[in-house]
């Protein structure tokens, strides 16, 4: 390494972000959440076995204010990372790489993520309201 | 003209030894985990608001124990492969990474067993 001074590429702050590259990086850090989102997985399912206290604890913090943000967030990350997953399966099959395509499916990944978590919030809301 | 060995192409195996191997379980646990993922969130959206009891009843019937067990190992696989090479891109002191690298796999590892184990005893022991 004969210079520490030499130019970087791509150097991210000179570069507009774009709907692709945000999308990209939205992958992993959605990836990342999701990761954070297992403990709360694994919570309500070692819970589940543990008994009915320890269930009704979890469900408890489920069911409260922060409970309900995590999760709702968490139901984003989900849709949009399944949704974006399932764009970057069909790149590696080698379909869709022209830029049009990219931007196509980009948007379609972002509006099905919206609505996949607003339809799946409205039927939760209702099964709620149905159930007590 | 390569100067690679007619073996180690056919062998297609690269200089780290594992190919694509990285790579294609990636993809494929991705590809499990599209139809598991929404079994698992319209199955919980049926628990939504139910108690204890009715959570061990779904998760005892052998069909959704079975869904929930290959989630859960293909959901945590996949997580510590994508955290890997995130881990692999970011962090570039050999011991930080190597640490990281450890301390994440074995967390992943522990945290989809006491998942799986926690399914069987409801699943087998009721």
């Amino acid at each position: 390494m004969a210079s520490d001074n030499r130019p970087l590429s791509p150097h991210l702050q000179i570069y507009r972000p774009q709907l692709t590259s945000v999308m990209s990086i939205s992958h992993r850090i959605t990836g990342v959440a999701l990761s954070v989102g297992t403990l709360l997985l694994v919570w309500w399912i070692v819970a589940a076995a543990a008994g009915p206290e320890a269930y009704d604890t979890a469900a408890g913090f489920i069911g409260s204010f922060v409970g309900y943000i995590l999760l709702f967030a968490w139901t984003y990350a989900l849709f949009y990372h399944l949704c974006n997953g399932i764009r970057h399966l069909f790149w590696d099959a080698g379909y869709g790489l022209e830029i049009e395509t990219a931007y196509t499916s980009g948007w379609a990944v972002v509006i099905a993520s919206v609505a996949l978590t607003i339809i799946t919030w409205f039927t939760g809301i209702v099964a709620l309201g149905g159930s007590s | 003209m390569s100067l690679r060995t007619p073996l180690g192409r056919v062998r297609g195996l690269g200089s780290a030894k594992e190919g694509v191997q990285h790579w294609w379980v990636q993809r494929t646990t991705a590809l499990a985990l599209v139809p598991l993922t929404i079994w698992f969130v319209s199955s919980v959206l049926s628990l939504v608001g139910a108690g204890h009891a009715a959570a061990v009843d779904w998760l005892a019937s052998p069909w959704s124990a079975t869904f929930m067990v290959l989630l859960i190992v293909a959901t945590f696989h996949h997580m510590q492969l994508g955290l890997q090479v995130i881990i692999e891109d970011y962090v570039h002191n050999e011991t930080a990474k190597f640490a990281g690298l450890l301390v994440m796999k074995g967390v992943a590892f522990v945290l989809g067993l006491v998942a799986v184990l926690s399914v069987l005893k409801i699943a087998l022991g009721g």
